[in-house]
Parts: structure tokens; sequence; C-alpha cells
């Protein structure tokens, strides 16, 4: 079963299998919305507001993924896989704490 | 210097969260050994094959990743009872853990680093040896013992957190560390990045500025040879093992190296080579006018990833 994954604000569209994970898909459609980091679960900087349908989700590390972020539906694009279509915001960021200050 | 004092990284305990899947990575692709498991815990504990302590990885399962503390082996127990009132001089509290607390451990010394990192210090853990004995040993195990990476022992690791100076004072001061090499930015000549050695290896810990304590970025195996580091990647790739950084070398330490993420997102090396340092090394200076060199010297592209994605 293949699904289709709109990202809110950036208007883009991939699609997904039930198999796989959102952000696997993103990465695989050669798209550019939700940040990628360690694939894992355990970084949170992939993190997503779902705001439409229906998913699965495998373990996410607490420290990003609470009680409470669960309940609001907030979770790691790696880790979620398509049980419908989806709308999504990126709520996830990269702080930089290392970069040149005037490039 | 001969080799006294602190030794070693000699055991990192890491948090996944799920200890099947911890296994498959760690034991199954990567090739560590499992020595020894503990259900009721959800635990496993891990050896490199050239390594004869009993283990030097500790995978437990627990709803974080991250890591769960770092213990650095010291030579005796009498250094154990000299560095306690250092530690304690240079501000931290220290707590004590009885012999067999930890298996297969002596006594620890713990405490926690201005970084927020858990740290510990131990003199005597049982050793089980690499297979091949100490008299005539030969110099290759049999078949099936080196395996996977073909990584042959852990070898450091770095940290994320604040107050990374206070962390660079403490290991220089109170364990004899020297600063191998040190980012710094241009402007200000604030601290980014400390790589500490008590070895002749260019770091046996490094730290990494982050705004909250506490974080992983990565733990660091060794490999024999550039070749090992590719053939690693290799399998790497097969298993569809996310990767952060491919096959590259280090400016800062110089070390072959691929970055890769275990499946709860906890960031693993493997590398070979580096150059030796000595007590009398100057230290190398890198500056944030020259982050893809220093990262990694064969684009000269940072990684933003690399210095941002912890667990």
């Amino acid at each position: 079963m293949q699904y289709r994954v709109h990202l809110e604000e950036l208007e883009l569209d991939f699609t997904c299998r039930q198999d796989q994970n959102v952000l696997e898909c993103m990465i695989g459609a050669g798209k550019k919305g939700i940040q990628v980091g360690c694939r894992g679960g355990g970084c949170g900087v992939c993190q997503v507001e779902v705001l439409e349908g229906e998913y699965a989700a495998r373990p996410m590390s607490k420290a990003h993924i609470d009680e409470e972020a669960l309940a609001q539906r907030r979770v790691l694009a790696c880790c979620i896989k398509p049980r419908s279509d989806l709308l999504l915001k990126v709520v996830g960021k990269i702080s930089k704490p290392i970069q040149r200050k005037h490039p | 210097m001969a080799l006294r004092g602190v030794l070693r990284l000699g055991e990192i305990g890491i948090r996944v969260l799920d200890l099947d899947l911890a296994r498959t990575h760690y034991v199954d692709r990567m090739g560590l050994i499992e020595v020894m498991c503990d259900e009721k815990e959800r635990k496993i504990y891990c050896k490199a094959w050239d390594e004869h302590d009993h283990h030097s990885v500790v995978l437990r399962e627990a709803d974080e990743a991250g890591l769960d503390y770092v213990a650095f082996k010291v030579y005796d127990d009498q250094t154990l009872t000299d560095l306690e009132p250092k530690v304690e001089a240079f501000g931290l509290e220290v707590a004590h853990i009885d012999a067999g607390v930890y298996p297969k451990s002596g006594r620890r010394l713990e405490f926690i680093l201005p970084s927020g990192h858990r740290m510990q210090l131990f003199a005597e853990k049982e050793q089980i040896g690499n297979t091949l004995g100490t008299r005539n040993p030969g110099v290759m195990p049999d078949e099936g013992v080196i395996r996977g990476f073909r990584i042959n022992r852990l070898d450091h690791c770095l940290l994320g957190g604040p107050n990374i100076d206070e962390c660079g004072r403490l290991f220089k001061e109170v364990f004899d560390f020297d600063l191998s090499e040190r980012i710094e930015d241009e402007e200000s000549r604030e601290s980014l990045a400390l790589f500490l050695t008590c070895s002749t290896k260019p770091h046996d810990v490094a730290f990494v500025i982050q705004p909250e304590p506490g974080r992983f970025h990565h733990v660091s195996f060794l490999l024999e040879s550039a070749t090992d580091v590719i053939h690693a990647a290799d399998l790497i790739g097969k298993y569809r093992i996310p990767v952060d950084v491919g096959p590259n070398r280090h400016g800062v330490t110089r070390g072959n190296t691929i970055y890769y993420f275990d499946p709860s997102g906890n960031r693993n090396e493997v590398f070979s080579g580096g150059y030796v340092h000595y007590p009398d090394t100057p230290t190398l200076t890198w500056d944030t006018s020259q982050m893809g060199p220093a990262q990694f010297s064969q684009d000269n592209v940072p990684r933003e990833s690399f210095l941002t994605v912890v667990t």
C-alpha cells in the first residue's frame, strides 16, 4: 500500500509505502524539508506534527518525544510508517553551536 | 612519559531503545563479541577481539538514547586512592561504588563532569584475553574471532555539553592528559572543541560545545588499516546502516574515518591511523575559518549534522 505525504507550508509531496518510514521516503525521493539526523529516533531533529492522517510509530527517545508530545501527535519522521495519506508540519530544527559568524 | 595513571577509556555505557536491534548492530554487524547478557536489567556486555578486559561496551535498553557513563581504567588501586582527593579538590563530589556492583569490576569512583556527563574511574576488571593466550601467543586468532567491521578495540569518545574548558582543565590538571588539539572561534577565541590524550594517541577523549549538558556525540573503535575502514563502509552500505559521514580523513587527529548511527541514533565511528603524540608535542589549533579542513580533509567540506546531531 502506498500513501501520499504532504509537508504543510513547504508545499512538498512524496509517496511512502506502509513498510517504510516517512524520513527515508523523503530522502529517497530526493526532497529536502525535514531535517535529517540520526535516523534512529535518538536525536530529535526530524520532529514533525501529524496534522492529518494515521501512522504506526516505533520507539522514540523520551528526551525528544514524551507522553505530551505523543498526545499532540508530535513524532519523529524517521520512526513513523504511514497508515493513510499524511499531512505533516515540520517542527524539528538543528541548533548551530559551531559556525562562522561572518561567512 | 611511561604510561601510568589514567590508562584509557575502558568502558562505555550506551542507552539503546531496543536491545535486540542493538545486538544486531553492535554484535552481528560490527562484530563485537557478546560476553554476557543480563535479561533482567536488559543489558548486554561486549568486547572487541583484541581487548584483554572482560568487556568494554555495555548496552542498556532505556526509553532515551544517549550516554549512560564513561569509565576510564587507571593503572592500579593506589592510583584511585591518589586521584580521589584531587578530583574533590577540583570541586567535584566523588561517590564510591563497591567492587562487584559493576560486573567483573573492582571498586569505582564516580563523579559528574562539568559538561554533565557521568564519569567513573576503575583499576581492576577481570581479564579474559584475546583468545591467543599470553605464552607464545602467535598473531592470528582462529577464523571467526575477527569478523564484522574487524574492530580491534574501543578507542575514544566525543562528549557534548557546556563548560568544556573546565573539562579540559580537569583532564589536564587532575588526570594528567595533554591537550593535543583544539577548535576555536576565529574571532572570540572561545573553545568549541577540545581533544585530550593520556597516551601516544591523538586523543582518548574529546569535548564539543553543546547547549545541553550530557550529550553523546560518538563512540569510536579502532581498526587495523584504512582498507578496513573501506571494508566497514561496504558492510554499512550492504546492511543499510545510516551514514553520517562517508569514508574521509579528519584534519583534527588525521584519522581515516567513517561515521554511522546505531538503530537508536547513537553515533559510532570506526577509524584507523593518526599521528603519534608525545607529552612535548605542541597543541594544534584550528579555527572556524577552516572548519572544512579541520573536520574532513579529503573534501574540505564541513558537515553541519556532524556538530549538531547528538543523542
